[in-house]
């Protein structure tokens, strides 16, 4: 069928336009205007050309939130992706236990981000958290607030807790769009459980496999509500990821210029990742995958 | 407008940015085209080219304010170079 070609039909977009506009655009704008300035409140402003970049470029202090920020997103890719895989075998593939299933898998990811935080973070307290009051109880050293290895496997499990079940539901749904027929052919050529997830389910998941890796890349690369409320970005600031350090720099100490080119090399690295995002994505969607 | 805090040069950014998207609006509209695909194995058209441009751009200015730290208006000698490349082969 011809598509019929109407370009009025773009007026249509433009009440979106507006929103985005006022909500982002406009925003940013002023993200850049203040990136090569600088004020001491009361809305005065200096010129400063590009002399934030240049001081963010060499600050050790970005590039090790950085680091950590790479470092986090990296485990937890490495630790959701083969476990979401693994329940998403595991699962009952019909009646009430696989309805079961659903229901517990996808009652994390309801939950808002702070009272996750807030979870964890009472849950790993020594004095009155059932995890911190247990391993104290066993002898194990544990307090996230003073241990930087303490901290930092609290944020990751909190993050595996939480958001596990995505990938989960994500290969599940892989998973169930494969035909009977492929399992049979399995059978028939006696192939073992291995050659099965290696052959036919894991080229079969490829695609929303992508889509999960991507989205939780892209997700705890933007984390802020939940290491902030369980560890404030400590201690020192062995927990401090990009946005942390970022609203601190911006709000805690009212930087707003070295803040904005921040921000901006910030949004620019996403921006990156978001466009790879959508042109995988879209040539997905052309193989047909 | 004043609680934005406009300065020239900031204002010369956008409006260069917004006159290139107008006109590559225009011309996709008066010139439509086919999606060809490049080195990078991507279906893209001139918009994705222009897209690619300027987010590559970006990063190449700031490579060079980190890497050499002189001499920014170069660093656009680069973008021009790097413009060309996409747009003959991406």
């Amino acid at each position: 069928m011809d598509k019929t070609v109407n370009h009025k039909a773009w007026f249509l977009v433009l009440p979106v336009l507006i929103l985005v506009a006022f909500s982002a655009v406009i925003p940013l704008m002023t993200v850049v205007n203040y990136s090569v300035q600088d004020t001491f409140g009361q809305n005065e402003f200096f010129w400063a050309g590009l002399e934030w970049f240049e001081e963010m470029l060499a600050s050790d202090r970005m590039w090790d939130a950085l680091g950590r920020q790479l470092m986090f997103s990296g485990i937890i890719l490495l630790i959701e992706v083969p476990l979401g895989i693994f329940v998403a075998l595991n699962m009952p593939k019909s009646g009430f236990w696989a309805s079961f299933c659903l229901v517990v898998m996808s009652l994390p990811l309801l939950i808002p981000w702070n009272v996750v935080g807030t979870i964890w973070q009472i849950f790993g307290r020594v004095d009155i958290g059932l995890l911190g009051y247990t391993l104290d109880l066993i002898g194990v050293d544990y307090n996230y607030t003073q241990d930087t290895f303490a901290a930092w496997v609290t944020i990751i499990v909190m993050d595996v807790w939480h958001w596990t079940s995505l990938v989960a539901l994500l290969a599940y749904a892989g998973l169930k769009s494969i035909p009977d027929a492929y399992y049979q052919a399995a059978k028939i050529d006696q192939a073992s459980r291995w050659k099965v997830f290696r052959f036919i389910e894991l080229p079969k998941m490829m695609g929303v496999l992508m889509i999960a890796v991507l989205l939780r890349f892209m997700d705890s690369f933007m984390i802020y509500t939940e290491p902030f409320v369980v560890t404030g970005g400590g201690p020192g600031n062995a927990t401090t990821l990009l946005s942390i350090d970022l609203v601190k720099m911006a709000l805690g100490q009212f930087d707003l210029g070295p803040a904005a080119a921040f921000s901006i090399m910030y949004f620019l690295v996403i921006l990156l990742i978001s466009w790879v995002f959508y042109t995988v994505m879209t040539n997905l969607d052309k193989k047909g995958m | 407008m004043d609680w934005m805090a406009w300065t020239w040069p900031t204002a010369i950014f956008f409006i260069v940015i917004a006159s290139l998207l107008f006109i590559f609006s225009v011309l996709a509209v008066k010139f439509p085209e086919m999606p060809r695909k490049g080195v990078l194995r991507i279906e893209t058209t001139r918009g994705d080219r222009l897209f690619i441009t300027l987010l590559g751009s970006a990063f190449i200015n700031l490579a060079w304010l980190g890497i050499v730290g002189a001499n920014q208006p170069y660093a656009l000698i680069v973008c021009l170079i790097y413009a060309a490349a996409v747009f003959r082969w991406v």
